[in-house]
């Protein structure tokens, strides 16, 4: 009984003591995945200096179950589950203002070939430019990722996963664009956008 | 009918017989249904066009001989665009044709958004131009419901941040090849002749046009 009292006792404490957004969910809930400076760590993606706006909006899709890739189900539904809309807001824009660190992480000898994709698709074979809707640094807009220098592993398995058939942004004309990539191109452009800064 | 002109329809008869299989043979088919699809990635399932990092126009019922002169343009660089030429240069000449084509029958709502201005103004000006300031009604050229006719483009349903740059970039984007001057003189004076909140007006308002 008296150790259930003291556990009570120091629970409201902390709970007292933390600023009170910090009760619900802090960036401290997120780091634990996505790396101390957010620059991302093993399965978890970069957040350090994405879109807010895309950030909100994924956070939105994996609490509606809409971001249905296996890690999105293990870790993101859960960790997005009861995330109030102004902390989701918070959340996004702590990140955005992160300054983002090029992973460097593809095959330096694809990058070259991932680059001009980037730039200038695949006309003969119906690829479209990335750079028309990421932007000519792979910095992103609004809802749309940055991608520059994100890491090799994160690229290539999101470009996979597009043309295997998950879901994500609803109205997005990724799952097109999957369908004209193949395992070089993919491998190129995510080789390539590992080194942009 | 003379020997002549028996000729030029014997020819006339063949190029369309040769035309007529070539367009309806499956591997076109698909070929062409791939292309579109391509289009489609940046300029919207339905043609109704996209906001990228670039704003990609509106397509859906721009009339053919516009998108043909245009992709033409690209190639010929009369119009700057690096993206697009890159697309426009792997074009065959009956693909684009049959592309240009495609377009003119999709019928989707205005995608709208975008930046905001006002459409009384633009109203106005679509509809009686400034005579103050040397600009004619658009209506004269592109029609009362904004339409366009032939090579004059269909403004109905336009997204205004593109409509917006097209207008204030006007004279460094088209008429680049001094060697192959082309209709796109026609709007540099108007161009000129607009501020940049009456530009944003007339966006306004031919963008909200079905």
């Amino acid at each position: 009984m008296k150790r259930i009292w003291l556990k009570l006792a120091t629970l409201a404490v902390l709970f007292l003591s933390a600023p009170s957004w910090a009760s619900e969910t802090s960036p401290r809930n997120c780091t634990w995945c996505h790396g101390t400076g957010a620059q991302g760590y093993a399965a978890a993606p970069r957040l350090a200096g994405q879109r807010a706006a895309y950030i909100a909006a994924q956070l939105r899709d994996y609490a509606a179950h809409i971001r249905d890739n296996p890690f999105s189900k293990q870790y993101m539904w859960g960790a997005a589950a009861n995330l109030r809309p102004d902390t989701v807001r918070d959340l996004a824009a702590y990140f955005e203002s992160l300054p983002p660190k090029a992973a460097q992480d593809g095959r330096r000898l694809l990058a070259e070939k991932g680059q001009a994709i980037y730039v200038q698709g695949i006309p003969e074979a119906n690829v479209v430019a990335c750079l028309a809707c990421h932007g000519p640094g792979g910095q992103g807009v609004r809802e749309i990722p940055r991608l520059g220098g994100m890491s090799y592993f994160y690229l290539k398995r999101r470009l996979e996963e597009w043309g295997q058939g998950y879901h994500s942004a609803p109205g997005s004309p990724m799952p097109m664009v999957a369908s004209t990539l193949g395992p070089s191109e993919i491998e190129a452009l995510a080789s390539y956008l590992s080194y942009v800064r | 009918m003379t020997i002549l002109g028996y000729h030029v329809m014997l020819r006339t008869v063949l190029l369309a017989a040769v035309l007529g299989v070539a367009l309806t043979s499956p591997g076109h088919a698909d070929e062409l249904q791939a292309k579109l699809a391509y289009c489609k990635t940046c300029h919207g399932l339905s043609g109704q066009g996209y906001y990228g990092y670039y704003t990609m126009p509106r397509l859906a019922g721009q009339q053919p001989k516009y998108i043909e002169n245009q992709l033409r343009a690209f190639i010929e660089h009369r119009r700057k665009n690096e993206i697009m030429a890159n697309v426009a240069h792997a074009l065959s000449p009956s693909m684009l044709s049959a592309l240009a084509r495609h377009f003119r029958d999709l019928n989707p709502p205005p995608l709208g958004g975008g930046s905001r201005g006002d459409t009384a103004t633009g109203k106005r000006i679509f509809e009686e131009g400034l005579p103050e300031s040397n600009v004619p009604a658009c209506s004269a050229c592109h029609g009362q419901d904004a339409k366009g006719q032939d090579q004059i483009p269909r403004l109905a349903g336009q997204l205004p941040d593109y409509f917006y740059n097209k207008l204030v970039n006007w004279t460094a984007e088209r008429g680049q090849n001094t060697s192959m001057p082309d209709s796109s003189a026609v709007m540099g004076p108007t161009s000129h002749n607009l501020t940049k909140s009456q530009i944003g007006a007339v966006a306004a308002y031919v963008s909200g046009l079905r």
